[in-house]
């Protein structure tokens, strides 16, 4: 592979995104995808096997989920009820952490790539009815989805009896209608439902009991877009790549202050942020530093230029790091960032975001986000920070990653991330700031008119 | 893991889950604070907790509603798991260790209190809720001094009227959602939800879609905080100004336990008591707020007596003498076949047993009805066999031959409800038309009005796995088949427009059916009770005939009748024909409740004497010769008898205004001015006698009546082990928090529960065996004969709607408005045939006569049918309604 940015170091691994890559003029067609890409090539080899050796191919190829949890796709699928049946795959296509971007780029440029591995999953836990839950405001994604899906049915890859298999798969296309919590696997299944976006109580887990009460299996859109991968060249070959616990590839959706923002997909472990950012993406636009980035949505804590080196290693971003790779969405920000800027406008997202549900959350986004939006206009007081803190505490009890929560779903630890982050990274120079302020305010109260 | 065996900890906010009654019956051990307790397996550990002394605090999590987990203030600590858990929604595991009180519990519930206070108005000394505020309760108990909280608060508009009844303030709310909740899963309204989301969730009514419900009320009751008032109670009291009883609810047969409430000598709250066997804490709203009327201006407080043709208030003595006086004078003129006694439906068990001992033992009258040819044939009620409320848990099936449940036992269709929509018992519709419990059927039969033997004939047939050839048979078959059980049968008038002879056939083709019982579905308050102690022609107090009982009695009571006196319609047709001369009128109005008004016009105007014991100035009072006011529910302390035949207290809360007498006094003062003094001095007397002379209430005495805490069933010889002392829990809650029955202790009662050995629930009761064999239904095996329908007439079908003509609702400010002018409801295929429009005005004619009412398009109402409430004010069903004839068939013209 070429060096995309120039700059040396490891470059993109491409898997998933590479056909996507390669016709960009008709990638989503089902003629392009067949004749170009062998689309539905594994189906054939998949029905061959018995389903739980596809689960178990999975397991072994280690894939994790890349919704933002990152847990074991092939374990989440090991843990249906024997024997239970109605059960449902649900693909969750809700992607609304901010800055991702990468689930909606394969739904518009590679969605027989995601039915194929609908198929896959779907034969390996032994459903016949799957879902796509596509975020209401993607309109071309659904399009496109749509589209896609209704040429599968015609060429015989979905419905009754799939290439004489005896397998037989019917897949809904269900549009949302606009709500980041519907992208918790819980508040999806109600949302799809028809109930609010609210998430539930686990357990019971969605495994035992998810949509209309059957067991469900909810896995994100580049998850199972990656599964047919597996599936045609085998665990070994996926685990090869990356290391330890972080196999194979990853997109990353790289914005900010930037050259190239855009999606890329990289090796885990073996690729560092600076080969992501600075390597891929370009580096921080010219003339600018790096003031600090954010690794894995706004959901997660921000790390600083001293952590480029790091690997983009799930464990490893989580352990040393006391942050993630959640969403994969790589926020840059540059010198002319000011950090309680950042962090009152990502209070403000999850505290419209709150599905209101929980107390904590419901109560404390709004606070935090009310006094961030004090701090950083010049009203803050210099012990602001100590009372997010403090009460921050009793949504993310300790206050440190991986976050506990008082909360049900992981939205309101989210809602400490910016929080926590400032104290970690920015305590000294917010106080500061904050003490300026007042003694700004101070000095106009006591002005003589 | 199946479905059907969930725990309630792991309901998901699907409704498709199944209930568990109860959890199982093996026991964990769970270590609760350093104490171990023995907890049946699948129990939710805050209320193992609570119920073994360590109350965790929780504002979303009520008993009788799924878990939803929002409030997170129940979190508690459990060893070995990560972070706190909230015990609303974890059951109970074996060898648990759990920690309520723990630094990081402690820290954590004072955390979500300071959130749910930074937008709460803190408006407390305003607020209704102010002084039994779990709010307030809980912050000063496990939370913060003091606010951090320095920005602007929410603000919304408030109150704002989410209905006739209930106000919110969503300012005030908290989103816990019990009312939404109970909205959506016990009352079956959902018709309030929230809105919005994050900070700005709101509790919201659908677009053009008030919260009409008749059970709103339960949702102020269960508020955890002051968001939602109730519109009655708004402003009148202060909590810590309020007295309170434990009663049972007087408006109608279910008898909900309840917690009566006044200040300053009036009533002015009932709160729900949750009564496992009766109304499990809910009470619907005409109960709830239907208590103004005792403090009514209009109410009687002075008995009165005719003088030179106008009524005019006189003394009590003078009143009961210028009574007993009359009586003595038909007697002489006219023997006892003279008088007749009717009503006693609405009073309580101990005048109605006074009544029955006047009438039958004194003037040997056995013309006595308590109904008024709206009821079922006392022959059927008093000996088929009885089905307790209960048992709808656990049946077979549930077959309904009844009216619409939800408008005239509203408490009972809940229940009949859960069992259904939420425990899968099958339900079985056998009716004119759709109702409030016909979307939770698993089949429904629907026949013409007056003929429903054909429709019980399929599911008689299909009961006992033969389906015959109808769908509904087969949905029967599949539904019941595999399940144990009794088959409860509830059973009332369907129409009171038809012949109830229709009705008793079509029960009568049940009883063959293996453990079949009924559950009677007659709504008036005491009409069982008035029906068990004798007030009905043919029959003792205590289920017995007059033959069977006639030995007994006469050694009881000195004499009883002859022969078998004549029922409610025979009484009026021969008051009208001058046959009675003395018509005794026991709280009821013949000319608003007797479904044939014409009839009970003639019958009044012809009456020599009419004596009226009556609360306010109705219709039939006017016309009385004398009038004696009763004290009422609220003011006396009494027995009522519910539709399960269970014996229930009735408390005393307020003194009442002028001179009224307690109800029961009324017959035995009268007798003792006839020549019997029953020696009775107290209500407790009343009791003992009756559990001494009538059969069914062997064993039921004073002191039983006060120990039982859900009351005691009739007949006690099959329902002993059913009786229950004591409390059920640590206490009686907040308004909030289920309350639960609190026995009355009467401290010179030296077999008072607090001294007694038969404080524990499971104390033996001894049972003896009724003196007279109770009587027993023999179904009749002949089916009525049924006329053709006639293609150019409607069948009328004539029901009872919650908020009718009756006093309650009409002498209560807040459910006055509740009513609605009587309407004629038509199938619109009718209403186009007919050529008529909505709100036309039409003349409907039938052989008895002809009203003109306004058309409404009602499509629950099929096909070839009308309907028109009975019970509505003015002119309306009664004045169409022959009693004798088999059905109604109406006629309808326009008018210009």
């Amino acid at each position: 592979m070429t060096d995309a940015s120039g700059k040396g170091g490891p470059t993109e691994t491409l898997m998933v995104t590479k056909f996507l890559r390669a016709r960009p003029q008709d990638s989503w067609t089902i003629d392009a995808a067949r004749r170009h890409n062998n689309a539905y090539q594994t189906l054939d080899k998949a029905f061959a096997m018995e389903p739980d050796a596809v689960v178990q191919a999975v397991s072994d190829s280690v894939l994790r989920g890349k919704g933002g949890a990152g847990f074991g796709t092939g374990q989440k699928w090991s843990f249906l009820p024997k024997d239970v049946f109605p059960r449902y795959l649900c693909v969750n296509a809700d992607e609304g952490e901010p800055c991702t971007f990468k689930d909606h780029m394969l739904l518009e440029r590679d969605p027989h790539q995601l039915i194929e591995g609908i198929v896959v999953a779907a034969f390996a836990i032994r459903t016949d009815l799957a879902f796509v839950y596509v975020r209401g405001e993607f309109a071309l994604a659904a399009d496109r989805l749509g589209q896609a899906i209704r040429d599968a049915y015609d060429a015989g890859f979905l419905g009754k009896n799939i290439l004489g298999s005896g397998f037989d798969l019917d897949l809904v296309l269900h549009r949302g209608a606009g709500c980041y919590i519907a992208g918790d696997e819980t508040g999806l299944l109600s949302s799809l439902e028809g109930e609010r976006a609210m998430p539930r109580i686990k357990p019971p887990f969605p495994a035992a009991q998810g949509v209309y009460a059957a067991p469900t299996i909810v896995n994100n859109v580049e998850t199972i877009s990656t599964v047919p991968h597996i599936i045609r060249r085998g665990a070994k070959w996926y685990n090869a790549m990356g290391e330890n616990r972080s196999t194979g590839t990853r997109i990353f959706s790289v914005s900010g202050h930037v050259e190239r923002p855009g999606n890329y997909e990289v090796e885990l472990a073996k690729t560092s942020f600076r080969d992501l950012i600075e390597g891929l993406a370009g580096g921080v636009r010219d003339g600018h530093t790096l003031k600090f980035f954010i690794p894995g949505g706004a959901s997660s804590p921000w790390l600083m230029p001293q952590h480029l080196d790091a690997p983009l290693d799930m464990d490893y971003v989580q352990g040393e790091l006391k942050s993630m790779l959640g969403s994969g969405a790589v926020m840059v920000f540059d010198d002319t960032t000011d950090p309680l800027q950042v962090a009152w406008r990502l209070g403000k997202f999850f505290e419209h975001e709150s599905c209101g549900k929980c107390t904590p959350c419901r109560e404390g986004s709004g606070w935090i986000a009310k006094v961030l939006y004090r701090m950083a206009n010049g009203q803050g007081r210099s012990d602001d920070l100590d009372l997010l803190l403090s009460f921050g505490n009793n949504i993310v009890p300790g206050l440190n990653a991986p976050f506990a929560q008082t909360t049900i779903c992981a939205l309101g630890p989210s809602t400490m991330s910016p929080v926590v982050s400032l104290n970690r990274w920015f305590r000294d120079e917010i106080i500061e700031r904050m003490r300026a302020d007042e003694t700004r305010r101070a000095g106009l109260a006591v002005t003589p008119a | 893991m199946t479905t059907n065996a969930v725990p309630m900890s792991q309901w998901p906010s699907e409704h498709r889950y199944t209930i568990p009654v109860a959890p199982g019956p093996e026991t964990v051990t769970v270590t609760i604070d350093g104490r171990a307790a023995q907890i049946p397996r699948g129990e939710l550990l805050i209320k193992a907790a609570q119920d073994h002394g360590t109350y965790i605090p929780r504002f979303c999590w009520h008993e009788r509603l799924k878990p939803v987990g929002m409030c997170r203030m129940c979190l508690v600590e459990i060893e070995g798991m990560r972070g706190l858990q909230i015990s609303c929604a974890t059951p109970v595991a074996d060898g648990m260790v759990v920690h309520t009180t723990s630094d990081a519990v402690t820290t954590a519930q004072d955390g979500i209190l300071e959130f749910l206070l930074i937008n709460h108005p803190l408006d407390c000394p305003v607020c209704d809720r102010g002084g039994e505020c779990p709010l307030q309760d809980q912050t000063l108990a496990f939370g913060p001094g003091e606010s951090r909280f320095v920005e602007e608060k929410r603000h919304f508009e408030k109150p704002v009227p989410i209905s006739d009844l209930v106000m919110l303030d969503r300012e005030r709310c908290i989103q816990c959602g019990r009312c939404t909740r109970f909205a959506d899963e016990v009352a079956g309204d959902p018709l309030i939800d929230f809105g919005g989301r994050g900070g700005s969730t709101e509790v919201i009514t659908y677009l053009d879609e008030p919260f009409h419900s008749s059970f709103s009320g339960n949702t102020v009751q269960i508020c955890p905080v002051g968001a939602l008032t109730a519109r009655p109670y708004r402003f009148r009291a202060r909590p810590w100004d309020l007295a309170s009883t434990e009663t049972s609810c007087g408006a109608c047969a279910v008898a909900c336990r309840g917690s009566l409430e006044s200040t300053s000598n009036r009533l002015v709250r009932l709160l729900g008591v949750d009564s496992e066997p009766v109304n499990q804490g809910w009470l619907c709203d005409k109960g709830r707020y239907g208590l103004d009327w005792v403090h009514s201006d209009a109410r009687l407080r002075q008995p009165m007596v005719r003088r030179a043709g106008e009524l005019v208030e006189s003394s009590w003595p003078d009143a009961l003498d210028a009574a007993a006086a009359a009586i003595r004078n038909t007697l002489d003129t006219h023997g006892p076949n003279g008088i007749a006694v009717l009503g006693g439906s609405r009073g309580v068990n101990e005048d109605a047993y006074l009544w029955a001992r006047l009438a039958k033992g004194v003037l040997g009258t056995d013309h006595v009805d308590a109904q008024l040819g709206d009821g079922l044939p006392a022959d059927v009620v008093l000996g088929m066999p009885r089905a307790t409320i209960p048992d709808l848990d656990r049946a077979k099936a549930i077959v309904l031959l009844a009216p619409d449940l939800k408008e005239e036992l509203p408490v009972l269709y809940l229940r009949v409800r859960r069992a259904a929509h939420d425990l899968g018992v099958p339900l079985v519709d056998v009716a004119v038309r759709d109702h409030g419990l016909t979307p939770y059927a698993t089949a429904v039969l629907r026949h013409a009005p007056g003929d429903p033997g054909a429709a019980a004939g399929v599911v008689a047939d299909a009961l006992v796995g033969r389906p015959g050839r109808t769908k509904v048979g087969k949905a029967i078959v599949d539904a019941t088949d595999g399940r144990d059980g009794p088959v409860v049968v509830i059973l009332g008038r369907t129409s009171v427009a038809e012949h109830p002879d229709a009705i008793v056939h079509a029960a009568s083709r049940l009883t063959g059916l293996p453990q079949v019982r009924f559950l009677s579905a007659l709504a008036n308050p005491n009409v069982h009770g008035a029906l068990d102690l004798g007030l009905t022609p043919g029959f003792l107090p205590g289920r017995v005939s007059l033959d069977a009982g006639r030995d007994h009695f006469t050694k009881a009571w000195g004499a009883v009748p002859d022969a078998v006196g004549r029922d409610a319609a025979g009484i009026l047709r021969a008051a009208a024909t001058g046959e009675i001369a003395a018509l005794v009128l026991v709280g009821c109005d013949p000319l608003a409740e007797c479904p044939d008004r014409n009839l009970a016009r003639a019958a009044l105007e012809q009456a020599d004497t009419v004596i009226a014991v009556s609360a306010f100035m109705d219709t039939a009072a006017f016309g009385a010769t004398v009038v004696l006011p009763p004290t009422v529910w609220g003011e006396q302390s009494a027995t009522t008898t519910n539709l399960e035949g269970r014996v229930v207290r009735l408390g005393r809360r307020v003194t009442p205004d002028g001179s009224t007498l307690e109800s029961w006094r009324i017959p035995a003062e009268l007798a003792a001015r006839l020549g019997s003094d029953f020696d009775l001095e107290t209500v407790d007397e009343v009791q003992d006698e009756i559990a001494r002379v009538a059969p069914a209430f062997a064993g039921v005495d004073a002191s039983l009546l006060r120990r039982a805490r859900d009351g005691v069933v009739l007949p006690l010889a099959d329902h002993a082990d059913e009786v229950t002392f004591g409390r059920a829990g640590a206490g009686p809650g907040p308004s909030w928090e289920p309350i639960l029955p609190v026995p009355e202790v009467v401290g010179d009662d030296d077999r008072s529960p607090s001294t007694s050995a038969s404080d524990s629930p499971s104390a033996a009761v001894p049972a003896p065996t009724p003196p007279v064999p109770l009587h027993r239904w023999d179904a009749p095996p002949d089916a009525p004969s049924v006329p053709p329908l006639d293609a150019y007439a409607l069948r009328l079908v004539a029901g009872h709607a919650l908020y009718g003509a009756d006093a309650i609702v009409a002498a209560t400010p807040a459910l006055a408005s509740l009513t609605h002018e009587p309407t004629l409801g038509l199938n619109a295929r009718d209403r186009d045939r007919l050529g008529v429009h909505d709100g036309d005005r039409v003349r409907i004619t039938t052989a008895r006569g002809s009203v003109d009412l306004a058309v409404r398009t009602d499509a629950q109402t099929p096909p070839g049918t009308a309907w028109i409430v009975a019970n509505a004010a003015g002119p309306g069903a009664p004045d169409l309604i022959d009693l004798t004839s088999p059905v109604t068939e109406l006629r309808v013209e326009t008018i210009s």
